[in-house]
């Protein structure tokens, strides 16, 4: 079968397009007449759509878009809708999720809370309807659906994130705000509250992936680039019939380091690696204030960290306060002044 | 023998870049050359220097081995072996065996007839290195700035160094470090998987090859970079996470020594924000 080919070469050829693969019966008209840009021709290919819409398509984007609307006018009405304040403050607007009053029911008043909730369903179920879209167009497409598990992954570390954790917490509180801004600070004072993220093996296993990944990124991308002489991007050919692009990629490896993944197995290690880093971080997550109250006191107990000498001097405590940490000392088996003490971070804008 | 069955006719001489022939051999599946021989003598006395260190220190505990740079009173000159002296000869094979090992990268790029974007790549990396270890310790005027090695105590270090700024995620070099790790496995997830979704079709599917692969793309996201294009931009933010990653720590202490969440105050502060009569954030 006659299929359409990506010429690459110093010139850029502007031939005729590729009008898509045929649909089925029951499927919509694609979208967006295809056309070539010229810029995006120097990085790749320089065709723009045809794309597919779909139902799963315009209900992810209704939901998106309410979503999105739900968070931007509690921005906006946080600083009683005035707009030069919204634009400003766009990078530390914040909306919270309830107070831990609240507990984990879904009736939370909207100011107070509600708000949150209600974005969070509607952005959970864009995403959910946009992982559909993956997996229906890899199968319309006669593909497998590798992709889309992929997506899996990365919505299951929102969710933990989100949603599993705050129930098996009991309480929305325990969930991040929506904010560029406020989710950072929600990151490092969660790190800090639970006694440093770092000691949490599954955060560790998580960065060597994220990091892996992109080591993995840039001996694959590398080599790739490296080959295209020999036409080594075009792996799927390689694959099923090696050429010396793919010889050459393998022994370079080989030679470098004693050991070669091949044009196919190189795209098994590149999909675990980047599946793992999102599934790994989730369950460090889900084990946080659920299993481990305090990651250092936990690395302390397995061996990973020493107990940190009490460095400091006695610090001018309010004598009722300083006795109740002496009491709370007493009684655990750790000493309280070993323990890292969480930083006050800023959550406000500064004035 | 240890050679792939298509192996024997690449095995040709030529392509170094010092030595000439006097080191162009193979011993098993590794490519030796003049650089090959400088990374195993940096690597193994370098990993001999970190078995020392770990045998005249507290634990064997893998997880609380810990080699430490200097006191921050030695500055730049020499310190005992053991009270940093070590770490510095340590660092020092470190180097030599990364540099070795990207100049043998190099060679057997030549020998190939590659290009040279996996060594220009890993020369990223140990930029990232020498500027946690070498550029920001001088700028900053003591070794002992630089990080130790150990599993956790450098971890220890980076938790330490981040809250000496108060909040690191504030770090606007940061902010585009975390950005291209993210979006470099993002990218790394939907490759791999669209490559293997394409060759391992379900029961009964031919193999799919590059227009499947552009118009699953085109289908979901409007916009497929094609075969080629991929591995470009792939290439070039995995380069980028670490190229952020050094400028990010190198502006650390050198050149900001505020806490990073003070580092916006300018923005916050233009003049236009107030003048409209409507009042900023304050």
């Amino acid at each position: 079968m006659a299929s359409f080919h990506s010429l690459y070469s110093q010139i850029q050829i502007h031939g005729p397009y590729d009008e898509g693969l045929p649909l089925k019966g029951h499927e919509p008209p694609r979208l967006i007449t295809p056309f070539l840009n010229r810029w995006i021709g120097k990085i790749g290919d320089p065709q723009i759509g045809p794309t597919y819409l779909g139902f799963c398509g315009i209900a992810s984007l209704i939901c998106g878009f309410i979503a999105i609307e739900i968070i931007g006018l509690n921005f906006w009405a946080s600083v009683h809708w005035n707009p030069v304040a919204f634009i400003e403050g766009m990078a530390w607007h914040r909306l919270d999720p309830p107070e831990a009053k609240w507990g984990f029911t879904p009736f939370v008043p909207l100011t107070e809370g509600g708000w949150w909730i209600w974005a969070g369903f509607f952005l959970t179920a864009s995403i959910l309807l946009w992982w559909c879209r993956m997996y229906l167009r890899a199968k319309a497409l006669g593909m497998s659906t590798h992709v889309a598990w992929a997506f899996a992954s990365a919505i299951f570390l929102y969710l933990s994130l989100g949603f599993i954790r705050p129930m098996l917490m009991g309480s929305w509180h325990e969930a991040p705000p929506f904010g560029i801004i406020p989710h950072l600070n929600w990151t490092a004072s969660f790190s800090v509250l639970y006694g440093n993220f770092y000691y949490n093996p599954f955060h560790c296993f998580s960065i060597v992936f994220l990091y892996g990944s992109v080591l993995l990124f840039a001996m694959h991308g590398g080599t790739i680039l490296a080959v295209s002489r020999f036409g080594g991007e075009r792996e799927t050919e390689e694959i099923v019939d090696r050429g010396t692009a793919a010889e050459r990629g393998a022994l370079f490896w080989r030679w470098t380091m004693g050991f070669n993944a091949t044009f196919e197995s190189v795209h098994r290690w590149a999909y675990w690696f980047a599946i793992l880093t999102t599934f790994s971080g989730a369950i460090g997550i889900l084990l946080t204030g659920t299993v481990v109250d305090n990651w250092y006191l936990w690395g302390v107990k397995w061996g990973l960290a020493p107990e940190y000498p009490a460095t400091y001097p006695d610090m001018n405590l309010p004598p009722e306060i300083a006795e109740q940490v002496r009491a709370a000392a007493n009684t655990s088996s750790h000493s309280m002044s070993a323990a890292p003490q969480p930083e006050a971070l800023p959550t406000e804008a500064p004035q | 023998m240890s050679m792939l069955s298509f192996e024997r006719k690449y095995r040709v001489a030529g392509g170094t870049l010092v030595g000439g022939d006097l080191f162009d051999f193979w011993v098993g599946p590794f490519y030796v050359g003049f650089f090959g021989v400088t990374t195993a003598i940096f690597a193994t006395l370098g990993t001999a220097l970190i078995v020392y260190g770990a045998a005249i220190g507290d634990t064997w505990t893998i997880w609380q081995i810990d080699i430490a740079p200097p006191a921050l009173e030695y500055g730049l000159g020499l310190a005992p072996l053991r009270e940093g002296g070590l770490w510095q000869i340590i660092t020092v094979c470190a180097i030599g065996a990364f540099v070795s090992w990207a100049l043998r990268q190099v060679e057997i790029a030549r020998k190939l007839g590659m290009g040279f974007h996996i060594p220009i790549a890993f020369s990223f990396a140990i930029f990232a290195y020498l500027s946690l270890e070498v550029f920001r310790p001088i700028m900053l005027g003591a070794w002992g700035h630089a990080f130790p090695y150990g599993i956790f105590s450098h971890l220890d270090w980076v938790s330490n160094v981040g809250y000496q700024g108060l909040h690191f995620h504030y770090n606007p070099a940061h902010m585009l470090a975390v950005t291209c790790f993210f979006g470099t496995t993002l990218m790394l997830a939907m490759h791999g998987g669209v490559i293997l979704s394409a060759v391992n079709p379900p029961a009964g599917e031919e193999v799919k090859h590059g227009q499947h692969e552009n118009q699953y793309f085109r289908d979901t996201i409007v916009y497929s970079i094609g075969p080629l294009g991929i591995h470009r931009l792939g290439w070039f933010a995995a380069i980028n996470a670490g190229l952020w990653s050094a400028v990010c720590i190198l502006i650390s202490g050198p050149f900001w020594v505020g806490g990073w969440p003070y580092f916006y105050d300018w923005y916050l502060q233009l003049p236009f924000w107030n003048d409209m009569g409507l009042g900023g954030l304050g």
